[in-house]
């Protein structure tokens, strides 16, 4: 029998396969390192008197509790602050690559591996962070780790780990315009629930998926967490190859042409088994948005919100009715009639170039509706700097935007971007918890076209809905304009270089 | 993680029993960034106390603690053995333990030995009528001596193997270090590295 993308990634980790029920024992290629998770695990070395292992697969940079705006002044709130310059003493103390806020490398962990051209295919990559499952869009092996197992793969780069089981995701047909990845992933999770994926890695597959660019596929897998799977991957092809050649850190010379014989055999075998599948039609997809507190409670835009009372299942009705209560909006009303007092577009979902390229593509030339505000936070501070060169900064200032320095920002209640009480947002983001974006803030996942729509309208909108709108007026976030990527690349090499001489590593 | 095989220390006598974690260390110390300097926080509360048993001179250097029935119950924190640890702690004799508290102190370095109420009684007499009395821990003997007491204590083999060879999560897994080095040397020269591109 063949062997599916993870079985493979798996295999060709193996330091030690567990017996008698132990777990195997897994080589890490890639850790990433953020200030939040990580105090306690660099304590722990140094209470043990060991250095960190590998420092030479491990990079850190600063997201989580980092300010958006005036980022040269010092962090006021006191515990961010002790955050930072622990992560800062660390990193120095054990020898482990930096890139602190200010630096051209900083942004949020999850943008900036896929950036460098570290994630790539058939490795292995785990972080101190749940959406490190966004790596897995390489066809990597990628997810989240608590903060002793931070600390596990600090000193010896392995990690205990039991198997997972498969399921495949397989979603067919092509996308209609102004639908993108972030309304496939919402519909993905509202069908399998936000438990569905528990001890799962998932496989993403079809057509659909096969012609999302990089920066889409990052945004599914980047939410299979929301699904309960703690991985996602998807095997990786031309356009994986395309979109990392070039990078900083992509191997290069007869290491590409191995990798790349390499890699090519990835690709899940015909007669492999998953554990489990689901299936997709890409084809009848329209913008998706959620009306709860989790991110499995969504619908298409054009439907209304559910009535608890029609739930079956006695949990998720009452889960339903709690939800409705916080969001404080009523059974039956239809989505687009759901005002928004806030926009935000950003977080390790949507915040790369090409997010940025689509959400600007529809207000472009238009004001943002009166009363709301929307915020525009880029992934790092490569992707701002990229955005400002083609003029999307000017595009959202100019729509009435606020146009911020990279970080996590208004994704978590944790750093100064935060909803008031009572506040409801569309956001971009992965997670509608209670309290997620700040105390009593009420968040509808969205995509960036979709949040670019409801900008402008004031209320929760599709592009569909724009006046005028038609094909042309946004770009299809599907398609690749590779002659750009490639220039990207090649900017980017000599910018990084540039940029070394100064750096803060 | 060090080493436990045989271990004298001031053994201080804390005569109460449902030392919940909370009494060990109040949830106010947990915003920290670090695994260390929880010793202020220690029994943050009875410390108040000038009476209370640690602020006393002749145990103010104790490294055992003999305590009370079900002793480290309540909250998961792990901070509670790091707390005792901080403090000098190398070993806390209760009667009961809370099962987390228990399988925690295992993983850092913490003896948690299981006594009988009865020998905790002798234990406690003997310690305050001497007052800076060492109490000797023979783990691989499983007891704990003062002069011409000595009592019996219990602790599960796995842990007691781990204690004595000195090994937490990331200890055991570096008995495999050669594995992972002979992995390593298999590394593919075009898996990643992040160390900055000349």
């Amino acid at each position: 029998m063949g062997k599916t993308l993870a079985e493979k990634v798996w295999d060709d980790h193996l330091v030690a396969k567990g017996e008698d029920g132990a777990p195997d024992l897994l080589y890490i290629d890639l850790h990433l390192v953020h200030e939040v998770t990580s105090p306690q695990a660099f304590d722990g070395l140094r209470m043990a008197g060991r250095p960190v292992r590998r420092p030479d697969l491990t990079i850190a940079t600063e997201d989580h509790n980092t300010p958006t705006l005036a980022i040269d002044r010092p962090i006021a709130d006191l515990t961010s602050r002790t955050q930072i310059e622990t992560l800062r003493r660390n990193a120095k103390e054990f020898g482990v690559r930096l890139h602190s806020l200010g630096d051209i490398e900083q942004g949020i962990v999850h943008v900036v591996g896929p950036q460098l051209g570290l994630t790539m295919p058939g490795i292995t990559v785990v972080c101190g962070d749940s959406h490190t499952s966004t790596h897995g869009a390489f066809g990597a092996m990628a997810f989240g780790i608590g903060t002793s197992e931070v600390e596990h793969v600090l000193a010896t780069q392995t990690l205990p780990l039991t198997p997972f089981k498969t399921m495949a995701i397989t979603v067919e047909g092509e996308l209609r315009p102004g639908v993108s990845a972030k309304d496939i992933i919402l519909a993905v999770i509202a069908k399998i629930g936000t438990g569905g994926g528990q001890g799962y890695v998932l496989e993403y597959r079809g057509s659909a998926i096969r012609s999302l660019s990089m920066e889409g596929r990052m945004t599914i897998c980047n939410m299979s967490i929301e699904a309960g799977a703690r991985a996602g991957m998807v095997a990786p092809d031309a356009i994986t190859y395309d979109y990392l050649h070039g990078r900083p850190h992509a191997p290069q010379g007869e290491d590409w042409d191995a990798a790349v014989a390499y890699w090519d055999t990835l690709a899940t075998d015909d007669d492999a088994v998953f554990d489990a599948e689901v299936f997709l039609d890409a084809d009848e997809l329209e913008p998706f948005v959620t009306w709860g507190t989790n991110p499995g409670q969504g619908v298409s835009l054009s439907e209304s919100v559910p009535n608890p009372a029609e739930i079956t299942d006695p949990n998720s009705r009452a889960a339903a009715e709690r939800a409705l209560e916080y969001m404080d909006i009523a059974a039956g009303t239809p989505m687009k009639d759901i005002a928004v007092d806030a926009v935000f577009m950003g977080s390790c979902t949507n915040s790369r170039i090409e997010d940025l390229r689509a959400f600007t593509s529809i207000i472009a030339g238009q004001k943002k509706a009166d009363g709301v505000r929307v915020m525009v936070v880029p992934g790092s501070a490569r992707v701002r700097i990229e955005a400002e060169a083609e003029g999307l900064d000017k595009i959202v200032t100019d729509f009435g935007g606020e146009w911020r320095f990279a970080g996590c920002s208004m994704c978590l209640g944790m750093n100064p971007d935060q909803l008031a009480p009572g506040e409801r947002c569309a956001s971009t983001s992965n997670r509608n918890f209670e309290g997620r974006q700040g105390k009593g803030g009420r968040t509808h996942l969205v995509s960036p076209l979709v949040a670019a729509a409801t900008a402008i309208r004031g209320t929760l909108s599709s592009p569909w809905d724009l006046v005028n709108a038609d094909a042309d007026t946004f770009v299809d976030p599907n398609a690749i304009d590779e002659a750009a990527a490639q220039q990207d690349a090649a900017e980017q090499n000599g910018t990084l270089r540039n940029a070394r001489q100064g750096a803060n590593v | 993680m060090e080493k436990f095989t045989r271990f004298s220390g001031v053994g201080a006598p804390l005569r109460r029993s449902d030392v919940d974690t909370d009494q060990i260390i109040p949830a106010v110390f947990l915003k920290r960034v670090t695994k260390t300097g929880f010793e202020d926080a220690l029994f943050y509360s009875w410390r108040q106390d000038p009476d209370f048993v640690l602020n006393r001179p002749a145990y103010s250097g104790a490294s055992v603690l003999v305590a009370g029935a079900d002793f480290g119950t309540g909250s998961s924190r792990e901070h509670a053995v790091w707390a005792l640890r901080d403090f000098g702690f190398r070993a806390v004799l209760s009667p009961r333990f809370g099962d987390i508290f228990r399988g925690n102190s295992g993983k850092q370095g913490l003896l948690a030995g299981q006594i009988s109420e009865e020998d905790a009684v002798r234990l406690w007499d003997e310690l305050e009528a001497h007052p800076g009395t060492e109490i000797t821990i023979d783990l691989v003997e499983r007891v704990a001596t003062i002069g011409a007491l000595s009592v019996p204590f219990s602790i599960d083999d796995y842990t007691r193997w781990r204690l004595i060879e000195g090994l937490d999560d990331i200890g055991l897994t570096l008995r495999d270090e050669e594995r992972i080095t002979e992995f390593e040397s298999r590394r593919e020269n075009w898996r990643p590295k992040t160390l900055p591109v000349k």
